[in-house]
């Protein structure tokens, strides 16, 4: 029963959201399973932040990262403080709540940190790229300087047409191929999955 | 009620299915030889090379959640990568950024573990949650390979931005790594910087590699022959195109 249950289900879900897309009236059954998923989902949130939370009380226990460990406690139940805090104010989105204060200069200044990590993760992996060590290696650096040469101003005039070339034609038909490869690979795994081949959504 | 204008769809999906089974029975007496895909080959040696390193290895889906096809796929590799970390003993890591795909992961590698007869050496706190932001996602998982040094990154799933993140740390710790994902934005980044990549559909057939269960190598056959189908249909498109006849109003669904 512990298998077969969520395969029936499974089963009998997959094939209702299928015909739902051909037959208009099923489709509000659709939606209302979209909604059980977001609920279910939420519930689930519970669960990860438990999880979360006991990880580093264990941390915090066993003496094992212990300063990280801090900082996220410190950082999750501060930050829950404050929301209380500002929702029984009520005026928890208010741009100058204190909820919105750390959201303002806590949370969106990390986030931008570590997205700007990118251009440098980025230098340091076209480094490694560019290395000519094959033919394939060579077109590689090829293709990429003439289209960096063809989207800087000093030399846009001159690379514009190549480049255009290479992102519309080379770079579209290998992008198209994979794609049409991925939507069938999808198309075969919900159809194992819907004739019961596959489960890896169990145990 | 049936929308008479996707009846195309519905013919397409119902020629797939019939090509799926056809080949799933063919599949059954007769043996199918599919090309090797050297990600998947490698799995078993990464894990090996972790071992002999005496590192952990580390497990990745990225911040989507069951409902995408890539994190499903990546169920099954997981499941051969925690039943090899069981074998050869050695510590494993996943940090996640969903919480069903955390509790599905927990089972998945329980139950890997138990049937590898080493139930002991895993607990529920190799399978963790971080956080479902992006950013703060990237961040937890670079600071869990700088701390833990793994030798073997798998990196499975569906990836946006933070790839390349996460895979320039994982080269920083000298850890062996293999991607799949099927999102082409990430796939150069992923080719960049990693040892092996599946690259798209390979992902998704990854479960009837490692299986080598006929029925599904059926089904993989069956795509294969439905990839020539479709290049054919563009040729044939193109063609009368060419000579004023139009196709494409038969793929419309509005």
């Amino acid at each position: 029963m512990k298998r077969t249950g969520p395969f029936v289900l499974s089963v009998v879900i997959g094939l209702w959201i299928l015909v739902a897309f051909f037959v208009k009236p099923l489709r509000g059954a659709q939606q209302t399973l979209l909604l059980w998923y977001t609920i279910v989902g939420a519930f689930a949130l519970v669960v990860g932040l438990i999880n979360l939370i006991q990880s580093h009380l264990r941390n915090l226990q066993r003496g094992q990262n212990v300063p990280y460990s801090l900082i996220l406690l410190f950082g999750f139940f501060g930050t829950l403080a404050v929301g209380i805090y500002a929702f029984f104010q009520g005026n928890a989105f208010d741009p100058y709540s204190p909820l919105m204060w750390v959201y303002g200069y806590v949370l969106a200044p990390l986030q931008s940190t570590m997205f700007s990590l990118l251009a440098f993760f980025l230098a340091s992996a076209a480094f490694r790229a560019f290395r000519i060590r094959n033919m394939e290696a060579l077109l590689l650096l090829l293709a990429a300087v003439i289209v960096m040469l063809g989207r800087i101003p000093w030399t846009e005039h001159t690379f514009a047409g190549i480049t255009e070339w290479i992102m519309a034609i080379p770079n579209l038909a290998a992008q198209r191929g994979i794609q049409i490869g991925v939507a069938l690979g999808a198309i075969g795994m919900a159809l194992r999955i819907l004739f019961g081949l596959e489960r890896p959504y169990l145990r | 009620m049936f929308e008479a204008q996707k009846t195309g769809i519905l013919l397409v999906i119902l020629a797939l299915a019939a090509l799926f089974l056809y080949w799933i029975r063919k599949a059954r007496t007769q043996e199918i030889h599919l090309r090797r895909i050297p990600g998947l080959e490698a799995l078993d040696d990464a894990v090996g090379r972790a071992a002999e390193m005496g590192r952990p290895v580390l497990f990745a889906t990225g911040i989507l959640g069951l409902n995408n096809i890539a994190v499903l796929a990546a169920m099954g590799i997981l499941r051969r990568v925690a039943q090899k970390a069981a074998e050869y003993q050695v510590g494993f890591l996943m940090p996640n950024a969903d919480p069903i795909v955390m509790t599905t992961a927990q089972e998945i590698v329980k139950e890997a573990y138990q049937s590898a007869g080493r139930p002991d050496l895993i607990s529920e706190a190799s399978v963790f949650y971080l956080t479902s932001d992006q950013f703060g996602y990237a961040a937890g998982v670079d600071g869990v390979m700088l701390r833990e040094k793994p030798g073997a990154v798998f990196l499975q799933g569906y990836f946006y931005a933070e790839s390349l993140i996460l895979a320039e740390t994982a080269q920083s710790v000298g850890a062996i790594q293999i991607a799949g994902t099927t999102a082409t934005t990430q796939l150069p980044f992923f080719v960049v910087a990693c040892d092996y990549v599946l690259i798209g559909e390979e992902m998704l057939a990854a479960s009837a590699v490692l299986s080598r269960e006929p029925n599904l190598l059926g089904s993989i056959k069956a795509e294969d022959w439905a990839k020539a189908g479709i290049a054919l249909f563009l040729l044939v498109a193109v063609v009368l195109k060419i000579f004023g006849i139009d196709l494409a109003p038969l793929l419309n669904t509005r």
